[in-house]
C-alpha cells in the first residue's frame, strides 16, 4: 500500500519534471526555431526529467521521506533507466540526426547512425581502461561499468566548467577590471569600420565593372579551377586579370580587417554597458559579491592543489565538520542529529539548485552561439547528453557533502566505485581548468587595451 | 543566422551559386550592377550596395547598436527568411523594425515591444522586398501552405515578395517573373534614391540596400 503511495508520488514529480524540461525547451533553447521533429523534445524533457529525480531521491533520503525499500527501488530503476538513455538513446539520435544533415547518406540513414553509435560504444569502453575506477570483482556487463565510465566523463565536464566559472565569476563581477571606454572610442572606432566597408565597396564595383566589361566584350574570364587549370594559368594569363587577383586579394584583406573591427567594436559597447551597469545598485552589489567570490576561488585553488600534493582526500563533510567546529570550540550544545539533517538538506539543496541553474543558463548560452537550424537538433541532444552525465557525476560527487548516514544509499546505489579516486581527478582538471582560464582570461584582458591604445 | 543570406547575396550580384557559405561575422558588402529601366532609352547603369549585416534579432544590445551603424543611409531594405522555419519570418517584424527606427530615431532607441504596426509600415518611404529561401527543402504538399502564409506576410510589410533556393540560378533567370519583380524593385530603389530630390540622374553611382537578417535582408537571421 504505502508503496503504492510512493509510487504516485513518484510519478507526479517526474511528470512536473517532464513538463518543467519541456518548458524549458520551448521557451528558451528553441524560441527561434521550429520543433520539426518532436523526438528531440521528448528525449531531452525525459532527460531532464530522470536527472532531476535523482536529485529528489537525494533530498527524500535525507529528510526521510517515502519508504527506505522503495527509495532504494527507485534508485535502482531511476539509474537504470538514465544510463539507458544517456548510452544508447541519445548518441544513437545524435548519430541519426548527423547522418540526416550530410545529404549522401539519406539512403541508408539508420545503417550510419548504428555505424556511428557503434563507434561512440567503442570509444566509450575504452575510456574505463586508463583509469583506476573499478575494484575488480565486477563483470563485464554491470552497471558499475557503465556509471563508472559515465561519470569520468560528467566528472571532468564539471570540473571544467567550475573551474572556469570560479575564475570568471569574480572577472565579470568585479569593475576592477573594465576598461575605460569613452563615447569618442566607440565613435573613432565606428568611424574606421565604416571607412574600411567603403573602400572595400569601391574596390568590389571596380572587379564588378571589369567583370561586366570583360563579359561584354565577349573574353570569358574563367577562373581556374582544378588542378590542371591552375598549372594552366600559371603560363598563360589575361592581362586584365592579374589585376583583378590583385584587388581580389586586397578586397579579402579588407574584409578580415572589417570583421575584426566589427568584434572589437561589439566589444567597447559592451564594455561601456558595462560601466554604466557597475554605476547601478545592482552593478555594486555584484561587484561586492565579485570580491567575495575572488576570495572563495583562491581559497578553491589553494585546497585543490593542497589535495593532490598531501594526497588527502577529505574525510568528513562540511556539514559534520561544521557540527563539530560549533560543538568543540565554540562550546555550543545543540542536538547533532537534527540539526545534521535539516543542515545537510539546505546545503545539499542548495548545491542541487545551483548546479542545475547554472547548468541550464550557461547551456543556453552555448546553443544560442553556435547553432543554426541545420544543426539544432544535433546540439539539442549534445546537451541533453552533456546535461545527463554532469547530473550524475554530481551525484556521485555530492555523496562527499553529505553526513556518513546519507551516504549509504549512494553507495549502496552505484556499486563500489573507487569514489575517492573521482574526487582526486575533479581536484586535478579543475585546477587545470582554473589555471588555464586565469591565463587566458590575463591574456585577453592583456590584448585589448593594446588594441585599444593603438587607435 | 543560417537563414541564405549570403548565399542569396552572392547569387544576386555574380549569377554564380555561392560555393561554401560560411558563418558572417559582422557586416559584408557586395556589389550589384543593375541597368535601370533595363530596354527602355532612359536605361542607365547603377551599382547596387547590397550590405549584408550578421547577427540575429535576439542579439545582445552591445551587438544591436554596433549593427546600428550600417543602418544609415538606407536606399532600400530586402528582408530574407527561412521557408522552412517559421520563427523567422515571424522575426521580419523586429527586424524592420530595428532597421526603420534608425531613420526615425536618430538616437538609436529601438522600440522593444516589438509589436508591429501597420500604421509604420504604411507611410515608410523606403522600399521593402521580402525574399523566402531554401524553397527546395519544403516538400511539394506542404508547399501551398508555405506560400500562401509568406503572401500574407508580404503584403503586411506592403511589399513584394520572392521565394527562392539561393542554391539554384534558376529561380532569378531573365525574363522569369521572379527576375523581373527584382528589377522593379531595384527600379524603385533607384528612383526614390535619386528622382525624389531632383530630375538628375548620375550614372554609374550607387545606392545601398540593406539585407535583414534572417529575413532577406543581408542581416543575419538565425
Amino acid at each position: 500500500m504505502s508503496f503504492l503511495i510512493d509510487s504516485s508520488i513518484m510519478f507526479t514529480s517526474q511528470v512536473l519534471f517532464f513538463g518543467f524540461g519541456w518548458l524549458f525547451f520551448m521557451r528558451k533553447l528553441f524560441k527561434d526555431y521550429e520543433v520539426r521533429q518532436y523526438v528531440v523534445q521528448v528525449i531531452f524533457s525525459v532527460t531532464f526529467a530522470f536527472s532531476c529525480t535523482m536529485f529528489e531521491l537525494i533530498i527524500f533520503e535525507i529528510l526521510g521521506v517515502l519508504n527506505s525499500s522503495s527509495r532504494y527501488f527507485y534508485w535502482k530503476l531511476n539509474l537504470c533507466v538514465i544510463l539507458l538513455i544517456l548510452v544508447f538513446m541519445v548518441p544513437f539520435y545524435i548519430g541519426y540526426f548527423v547522418v540526416s544533415n550530410i545529404r549522401l547518406l539519406h539512403r541508408q540513414k539508420l545503417l550510419f547512425a548504428c555505424v556511428l553509435w557503434l563507434t561512440f560504444m567503442y570509444f566509450f569502453w575504452k575510456l574505463g581502461d586508463p583509469f583506476p575506477i573499478l575494484s575488480p570483482k565486477h563483470g563485464i556487463l554491470s552497471i558499475e561499468q557503465l556509471i563508472s565510465r559515465v561519470g569520468v566523463i560528467g566528472v571532468t565536464l564539471m570540473a571544467l566548467l567550475s573551474g572556469f566559472g570560479a575564475v570568471n565569476c569574480p572577472y565579470t563581477y568585479m569593475s576592477y577590471f573594465l576598461r575605460n571606454v569613452t563615447d569618442a572610442d566607440i565613435l573613432a572606432l565606428e568611424r574606421r569600420l565604416l571607412q574600411t566597408m567603403d573602400m572595400i565597396v569601391s574596390k568590389k564595383k571596380r572587379i564588378a565593372m571589369a567583370h561586366r566589361t570583360m563579359f561584354q566584350r565577349g573574353e570569358v574570364h574563367n577562373k581556374p579551377t582544378g588542378f590542371w587549370g591552375m598549372i594552366k594559368s600559371v603560363t598563360t594569363s589575361v592581362p586584365g586579370s592579374e589585376n583583378l587577383s590583385l584587388i581580389q586579394q586586397e578586397v579579402d584583406a579588407l574584409e578580415e580587417l572589417s570583421r575584426q573591427l566589427f568584434l572589437e567594436t561589439a566589444d567597447l559597447h559592451a564594455t561601456k554597458e558595462r560601466i554604466e551597469y557597475s554605476k547601478t545598485f545592482q552593478g555594486k552589489y555584484f561587484n561586492f559579491l565579485g570580491y567575495f567570490f575572488s576570495i572563495y576561488c583562491v581559497w578553491k585553488i589553494f585546497m585543490a592543489t593542497i589535495n593532490i600534493v598531501f594526497d588527502r582526500v577529505g574525510k568528513t563533510d562540511p556539514v559534520t565538520r561544521g557540527i563539530e567546529i560549533t560543538v568543540n570550540y565554540l562550546g555550543i550544545q545543540f542536538d547533532v542529529k537534527f540539526w545534521s539533517q535539516h543542515i545537510s538538506f539546505i546545503l545539499v539543496g542548495i548545491i542541487i539548485v545551483t548546479s542545475i541553474r547554472g547548468l541550464l543558463i550557461t547551456l543556453t548560452k552555448f546553443f544560442y552561439a553556435i547553432s543554426s537550424s541545420k544543426s539544432s537538433n544535433v546540439i539539442v541532444l549534445l546537451l541533453a547528453q552533456i546535461m545527463g552525465m554532469y547530473f550524475v557525476s554530481s551525484v556521485l560527487l555530492i555523496r562527499m557533502s553529505m553526513p556518513p548516514e546519507y551516504r549509504i544509499i549512494i553507495t549502496e546505489v552505484l556499486g563500489e566505485l573507487q569514489f575517492n579516486f573521482y574526487h582526486r581527478w575533479f581536484d586535478v582538471i579543475f585546477l587545470v581548468s582554473a589555471l588555464s582560464s586565469i591565463l587566458f582570461l590575463y591574456l585577453a584582458h592583456k590584448q585589448a587595451p593594446e588594441k585599444h591604445m593603438a587607435l | 543566422a543560417g537563414v541564405g543570406k549570403s548565399s542569396l547575396v552572392h547569387l544576386l550580384c555574380h549569377n554564380q551559386v555561392l560555393g561554401n557559405p560560411s558563418w558572417t561575422v559582422g557586416c559584408s558588402v557586395d556589389v550589384r550592377i543593375h541597368d535601370y529601366k533595363e530596354g527602355t532609352p532612359e536605361e542607365k547603369t547603377y551599382y547596387i550596395e547590397l550590405w549584408d549585416v550578421g547577427g540575429s534579432v535576439g542579439s545582445a544590445t552591445s551587438v544591436k547598436s554596433t549593427r546600428a551603424v550600417f543602418y544609415n543611409l538606407l536606399n532600400g531594405i530586402i528582408l530574407v527568411h527561412d521557408l522552412t522555419n517559421k520563427k523567422s519570418s515571424q522575426n521580419l517584424y523586429r527586424w524592420s523594425l530595428e532597421a526603420l527606427n534608425r531613420d526615425v530615431a536618430p538616437t538609436g532607441v529601438l522600440v522593444t515591444n516589438g509589436d508591429y504596426d501597420r500604421e509604420q509600415f504604411a507611410d515608410n518611404q523606403i522600399p521593402l522586398l521580402v525574399i523566402g529561401t531554401k524553397l527546395d527543402q519544403i516538400p511539394e504538399t506542404k508547399r501551398n501552405e508555405v506560400l500562401t502564409r509568406t503572401a500574407f506576410l508580404a503584403e503586411d510589410f506592403n511589399a513584394e515578395e520572392i521565394n527562392l533556393d539561393c542554391t539554384n540560378p534558376r529561380y532569378l533567370a531573365a525574363g522569369s517573373s521572379n527576375a523581373v519583380k527584382l528589377s522593379r524593385f531595384f527600379d524603385k530603389v533607384i528612383e526614390k534614391r535619386y528622382l525624389l530630390r531632383d530630375g538628375n540622374q548620375i550614372p554609374g553611382f550607387s545606392e545601398r540596400k540593406r539585407f535583414g537578417g534572417g529575413t532577406l535582408k543581408s542581416l543575419h537571421y538565425d
